[in-house]
């Protein structure tokens, strides 16, 4: 066993286990965005950040840390807290977020985060390049528009349906994810239509075709028991 | 030419009036110009036809119930499908509360002052507030039978301002038992309202003579939705249109098919689109739309108190359409009144609680209309789609729109009959404001706008020189 503390609370965790999990384990809260239980852990959004008081006070993301002897991690600080907001003002700044109308809204991981990080108003200048829908699927539809760019997608496709059907293009703000070699995903011959996609989106940018506004519910939960599930070899 | 300006105040919205003076010093033109602009057409282009009703309700916090429901009548059109008979009276339901709590807006919040403590009172007095102090009674009905209105909305679909509830193939949750009983416990106060309102109006009506005779009266067009059966009509039906002799001028008209019988004229001085009766041209085919013109269309109600009083409003024109744009106001209350008793109605049919209420399917049209009567007249929707969906051109027109023409004109005949001179006069100004104030228009819908503009008045001489300027409401 491995012993550390966060937030000045003594914790202890498995080898090779992560901050996060450590930390959800004792109950203490880090928000995050592009980790889901089942997938690996891709540490590509940094809402988790933590500090670690004993590393010179080094930021890390706690979904893809693993913990050490002796660590001192701050999980909830002013400091963090600061980050973890003007990292969700960028991505709200970054695309069209707006919630009004979104599918996902009332179910959105995003907005959740908002609510919960206190992010009353975005302080960058809003981009809101013009990105395209694509419903050519026959049961789902993508909305680059609500991308958030964590690869949520792109993991529970690869690692749990095996299919791999989703990656990433491009680079920087104009980054999309792409089903293929690019095509419209509906044209696409490797997708299975399984939906896991949809259901590990954390906003309203991967959805069911025919929901409305405020009708897209997401069970994200669905991908670690498939998982969980599977009979291992 | 001279101009006068005047700003418009208590109207969603805000426009600007021009009063444009000849040589002799008398009102030679009067523009009601809307200052916004707001550019819906176009930033719907590219989402989903599925986003649409709670997107374009987003037109409006006064009437978003109105495009919701018109949005999803044009999504049925996209997806071909009919909608459960349970649905359709749902919605039907939520249009009724949605006409209820607006016109109770209208009449009560933003007009009764006017109409109560007289057009040269002080503006100061001439609210909400300057009524109840005048007559507690009256205030306090108002603001009981808007909230019944948007009760009966906040029920079925959740809240009670930009529910998103309507969608393509019909609605997403039925009516619970619970909140009908809740709704039909309210109504017989409502119910009470509306008829003190009605009979207070008819009883100060010789008062407003002078404001009658001049606040719009002038022949012209009548259009709105009836009934297959003649009768008055808000959520489906046929279009109809009638002259100021209440003789049909056409019949059976597929409001789909409107770019028919519609023309949209544009004008480099307003944001606001001139429609028109393609077959009368332009301007000659100035219509009305909103609770006048669907009472001068229809052969009857179809309830019995709303009947009654549509009797007696017909009386007042000698059994002709009622031509006086002041008695919108006249109309809005028996409308009111009418759509109580067709609320009682659907309450008591057993099917409104069934929760068969959506129909599913895909892209069938590649075009879509859908048209109903939204308090202030009849609205369009019109969307053209890509095969998976993806909206590729709207074109919305909205009853302020249609009643653009006849606003105008309604705007210089009250500039002739009390301007003098080269002042701006409180008692013009007011007169202005409650001309336009009669066809409760909605400046942010027409123009689908943004941003809070004051309505100003401003007077022009004849070589476009300003004369005076006034402005309220900033």
């Amino acid at each position: 066993m491995i012993t550390l503390t966060i937030d000045g609370i003594r914790v202890q965790g498995e080898e090779g286990e992560t901050v996060l999990q450590v930390a959800k384990k004792a109950g203490i809260r880090i928000p995050t965005l592009c980790y889901l239980e089942g997938l690996s852990p891709r540490g590509a959004c940094r809402l988790c950040l933590v500090e670690v008081r004993n590393w010179g006070g080094r930021l890390v993301p706690a979904c893809a840390t693993p913990v050490q002897e002796g660590m001192e991690v701050v999980a909830n600080s002013a400091r963090l807290q600061e980050l973890r907001r003007a990292i969700l003002e960028m991505l709200f700044a970054e695309r069209n977020h707006i919630c009004a109308f979104c599918v996902s809204n009332g179910h959105c991981e995003l907005q959740d985060l908002a609510a919960e990080l206190g992010m009353d108003h975005v302080r960058y200048p809003y981009r809101w390049l013009p990105f395209f829908v694509d419903l050519s699927h026959a049961k789902y539809g993508i909305d680059h528009n609500r991308c958030v760019l964590c690869g949520r997608c792109v993991r529970a496709c690869a690692e749990v349906e095996g299919a791999a059907t989703w990656g990433f293009s491009g680079r920087g703000i104009s980054t999309l994810v792409e089903a293929d070699l690019g095509e419209p995903w509906g044209q696409s011959k490797t997708c299975t239509g399984c939906g896991k996609c949809v259901q590990a989106c954390p906003t309203g940018a991967l959805f069911e075709k025919g929901k409305a506004t405020s009708e897209q519910v997401k069970r994200p939960e669905i991908l670690a028991e498939v998982k969980e599930r599977r009979p291992r070899a | 030419m001279r101009q006068v300006r005047i700003p418009v105040t208590r109207v969603e919205g805000h426009g600007l009036i021009t009063l444009h003076l000849g040589e002799d010093g008398r009102v030679r033109e009067a523009r009601f110009h809307v200052t916004e602009v707001r550019g819906f057409e176009r930033f719907c282009v590219g989402r989903t036809v599925w986003e649409m009703p709670a997107l374009t309700a987003r037109i409006c916090g006064i009437c978003p119930v109105s495009h919701l429901l018109c949005s999803a009548k044009a999504g049925d059109a996209i997806l071909a499908v009919r909608v459960p008979r349970p649905a359709e009276k749902l919605r039907r339901l939520m249009n009724l509360g949605q006409i209820v709590q607006s016109h109770a807006l209208s009449f009560f919040h933003l007009s009764s002052a006017d109409l109560l403590l007289g057009w040269d009172a002080d503006p100061k007095v001439r609210n909400l507030f300057g009524v109840a102090a005048f007559d507690r009674k009256l205030a306090l009905d108002g603001i009981r039978l808007r909230a019944f209105g948007q009760e009966v909305i906040e029920i079925l679909g959740g809240k009670r301002i930009h529910p998103a509830w309507a969608v393509p193939g019909g609605v997403n949750q039925p009516l619970s038992e619970e909140g009908r009983d809740r709704i039909a416990a309210k109504l017989p106060e409502a119910l009470r309202i509306a008829q003190d309102a009605l009979a207070y109006y008819e009883e100060h009506m010789g008062s407003w003579a002078e404001e009658i005779e001049h606040f719009g009266k002038f022949p012209s067009l009548f259009m709105a939705l009836v009934a297959p059966d003649g009768s008055w009509e808000h959520y489906a039906g046929h279009i109809r249109f009638v002259d100021a002799e209440r003789r049909v001028v056409a019949d059976g008209l597929d409001p789909a098919r409107y770019p028919e019988f519609i023309g949209e004229a544009v004008e480099s001085w307003s944001y606001l689109k001139f429609p028109y009766y393609k077959p009368y041209g332009y301007p000659e085919g100035m219509y009305r739309v909103g609770p006048l013109a669907r009472l001068n269309c229809c052969d009857r109600f179809g309830t019995k108190l709303a009947d009654e009083a549509l009797a007696r409003f017909r009386a007042t024109s000698g059994g002709k359409a009622v031509t006086a744009s002041f008695h919108y106001h006249y109309a809005r209350l028996i409308e009111i009144l009418g759509a109580l008793e067709k609320i009682q109605e659907l309450l008591s049919d057993p099917e409104i609680l069934s929760h068969r209420v959506r129909a599913e399917a895909g892209i069938n049209e590649l075009e879509g209309v859908g048209v109903h009567e939204a308090p202030r007249g009849t609205l369009f929707h019109h969307y053209w789609v890509d095969e998976t969906g993806v909206i590729q051109r709207v074109n919305l027109i909205v009853s302020t729109g249609h009643n653009n023409l006849a606003m105008n004109r309604t705007v210089a005949q009250i500039a002739q009959r009390w301007i003098s001179g080269r002042e701006i006069s409180e008692g013009l100004l007011n007169r202005l404001e409650g001309g336009i104030r009669a066809y409760d228009p909605c400046l942010s819908c027409s123009v689908h706008a943004v941003g809070q503009m004051p309505l100003r008045v401003v007077l022009v001489g004849p070589q476009g020189e300003i004369l005076a300027e006034r402005t309220r409401g900033a």
